[in-house]
């Protein structure tokens, strides 16, 4: 399928144009939709034990175990246990899900990154880290945050579980091509800005449906500027603004960060490779359905004040006035009030963790504040890493030990307070800082607040017990 | 596999209901089914937690006050709910509770792309309005409407009755009883031509 020899048509393409259409067995027609080739598919316990069950019941077969991949990261706990003993699940539910995963990978020969794998961790942290996410794949997982991976140039996105079966069956999904999308972030970001705030100011500006039926291609100076971790971070938040997938062009930043992984290429494989991946990047002239430039100098670090991601706000910059029923309510439920900062906002739990901020970067960035100081009274402060590597790659660093020392607690990778299904969760009132991707009620527990946050901020907050920008931590601390 | 329209209960073919009206913007899959449910390894009997937050008090008592826990969904088969429905999460366990809790049809003016996928899979017809009739359907709860797949026709009576859009193959689909995997399934010939020429 080298779509550059077989292509007559000079047309202009954008990156997404490139890989779907190089991923086409058949294409769309008005009574039907097209089918696309997956050339990864992510597993994990959660949504899968469904779709298993009707490959079961239709006598069907996994097509390419060797293009699945799983993990559990969802529903396990994060609390250490000895060697000899069972994981400490918070249910027998979670368990028995856990278990249905590895006896179905075990029967379809899937391979399972599970208990005692030195690459278990959330789904989206290990793909990448593998080596398994590559430029100019499609990639899919039963999870909306798949959009992760399209930091690396592929096109990744989440699919229902009914979809899962399709994937497993076929290797294929049924789609209908998606509309596209281009966010510039243009100039460079003032220092100490991260990841995490630009996609905040990104959310903020599009608004939770304004990506809606699109493929994001993020570009400009301050994207690029990006390393991969960084680009994991922005890719991973786009379906908070409704985009099913979010891609950045493949460059020097992304082979040097791929090279010498598990699952890529190796020798003249990789020279070949990399000369394909690129490609792999939008024509001049492409054609987007929407294009929104923003202004990477105008981004401060940013904090939301609501339910739902697209309520950033730089940490000192006073709450807009509701514009909605549902914000006013939202507001309420937040305890937070329009007109002052969210600066200041008394706080009882941290979670550091999550595709969208867990991996090494985030941990150091979390570090640098928490260094040489102590989590404020009253506070419990949530380290987890997002694989079994980061958390040895960060004992290697001694980060570790600056957290612990700082009172917090470092714990083993999963899913954990990002959606509170594994038993971390905060309780009913309390307002929690969390570098995850969501503030809907009750996700982190009933009951519980949460604003979004960079790493930075969030370990400034567990320091400070309120919210507070991370520089003004750090001036006294380093001057 | 679900197979809504072979299932004469579940035919949704021609909706007769009277409308529940839910007024609030961007619901998303953590209010429709929370989280800490997902640990089934089941798709059946998820109708109870449906809105489990909004309809049980902390110790798991139904609060009275909330409407939803004596709706009578043999009557009450539709649910309007302000813009934006069924964002965040790709959770299909949110359409499977909302079904399974008696609802066969969504009427909003705007829907989180893979919900709106995930619920014409599965007997849950996503029916998007225009504004105006959105904002009456809104006002005015408790309505009776039909909804006509065939004709893809939502007749609102006194209301500004309106036209909607369906994917055309989910609506093939839904109409036919038939199902996306066998579809796919037949086109394995195509998927080992794709698969030799990249191999
Ligand atoms: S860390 Fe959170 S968002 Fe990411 S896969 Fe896990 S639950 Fe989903």
């Amino acid at each position: 399928m080298s779509p550059e020899t077989e292509r007559a048509d000079k047309t202009p393409r954008s990156l997404f144009d490139k890989v779907w259409e190089a991923h086409q067995v058949r294409a769309e027609t008005t009574e039907t939709p097209g089918l696309l080739y997956i050339d990864l598919h992510l597993v994990h316990e959660v949504t899968s034990p469904q779709a298993f069950s009707v490959l079961d019941e239709r006598g069907l077969t996994v097509r390419r175990p060797d293009r699945t991949l799983a993990t559990i990261d969802h529903s396990t706990p994060t609390l250490d246990f000895a060697a000899g003993e069972g994981p400490p699940y918070a249910t027998a539910a979670a368990q028995s899900q856990v278990e249905r995963l590895q006896d179905n990978a075990a029967k379809h020969g899937i391979t399972l990154h599970g208990w005692g794998s030195g690459h278990r961790g959330v789904v989206h942290v290990i793909g990448p880290e593998l080596g398994a996410t590559q430029p100019g794949m499609t990639i899919v997982c039963g999870d909306s945050h798949t959009a992760t991976h399209g930091a690396f140039g592929a096109l990744a996105f989440g699919i229902g579980t009914t979809e899962v079966g399709h994937v497993l069956a076929s290797q294929c999904l049924l789609q209908r091509k998606p509309k596209s999308m281009r966010v510039t972030v243009d100039g460079e970001t003032a220092p100490g800005i991260s990841a995490k705030d630009i996609i905040l100011a990104v959310i903020a500006e599009l608004g939770v449906d304004g990506g809606t039926g699109c493929v994001i291609e993020y570009a400009g100076g301050a994207i690029e500027a990006l390393d991969m971790e960084g680009r994991m971070t922005v890719c991973n938040m786009s379906i908070e603004a409704g985009a099913r997938a979010g891609m950045i062009a493949p460059d020097a930043t992304t082979f040097a960060w791929l090279e010498g992984r598990e699952h890529c290429p190796h020798g003249a494989d990789w020279d070949q490779a990399v000369a394909e991946w690129q490609t792999l990047r939008s024509d001049p002239g492409a054609r987007f359905d929407r294009e929104v430039m923003i202004d990477a100098a105008t981004i401060r670090p940013m904090v939301t004040w609501g339910t739902a991601p697209d309520t950033g706000i730089a940490v000192n910059s006073p709450i807009p006035e509701p514009r909605s029923a549902s914000q006013r309510k939202a507001l309420a439920y937040m305890g937070l009030e329009a007109g002052k900062p969210v600066a200041g906002a008394r706080v009882d739990q941290v979670f550091i963790g999550s595709c969208t901020n867990s991996r090494i970067t985030d941990l150091r960035e979390a570090a640098a504040i928490m260094s040489g100081r102590r989590v404020a009274d009253g506070i419990r402060a949530l380290v987890v890493p997002g694989s079994v590597a980061v958390r040895a790659q960060a004992e290697a660093e001694g980060l570790d030990r600056i957290f612990i020392d700082a009172g917090a607690e470092w714990r083993q990778p999963g899913c954990s307070m990002c959606i509170a299904m594994n038993g971390d969760r905060g309780e009913p009132g309390q307002l929690v800082v969390s570098t995850s991707n969501r503030n809907f009620e009750g996700r982190q527990g009933p009951g519980v607040r949460t604003i979004l946050a960079s790493p930075a901020t969030a370990a400034a907050a567990a320091i400070a017990g309120h919210v507070i920008e991370p520089a003004e931590l750090m001036e006294p601390a380093h001057a | 596999m679900p197979d809504p329209a072979a299932n004469s209960e579940d035919d949704i073919r021609q909706i007769d209901s009277r409308t529940f009206v839910i007024d609030q913007e961007d619901i998303d899959t953590d209010q429709i089914i929370p989280a800490r449910f997902l640990t089934t390894t089941s798709r059946d009997g998820l109708g109870k937690l449906a809105f489990h937050d909004w309809r049980y008090d902390g110790e798991g008592k139904p609060l009275e006050a909330v409407s939803l826990n004596s709706l009578d969904t043999a009557e009450c088969r539709v649910l309007v709910a302000g813009r934006n429905f069924g964002c965040g999460s790709s959770r299909e366990h949110a359409p499977w509770a909302l079904h399974d809790f008696g609802f066969r049809a969504v009427i909003s003016s705007e829907f989180a792309d893979i919900f709106r996928s995930n619920s014409a899979r599965n007997g849950l017809l996503p029916i998007m309005a225009p504004e105006a009739a959105h904002n009456w359907l809104l006002a005015n709860p408790g309505v009776s409407i039909r909804i006509d797949l065939a004709s893809q026709h939502v007749d609102l009576g006194n209301g500004p009755s309106f036209d909607f859009e369906i994917e055309p193959f989910a609506k093939h689909c839904l109409m036919e009883g038939t199902d996306p995997l066998g579809f796919l399934m037949s086109h394995s010939d195509a998927i080992d031509a794709y698969e030799a020429d990249i191999a």
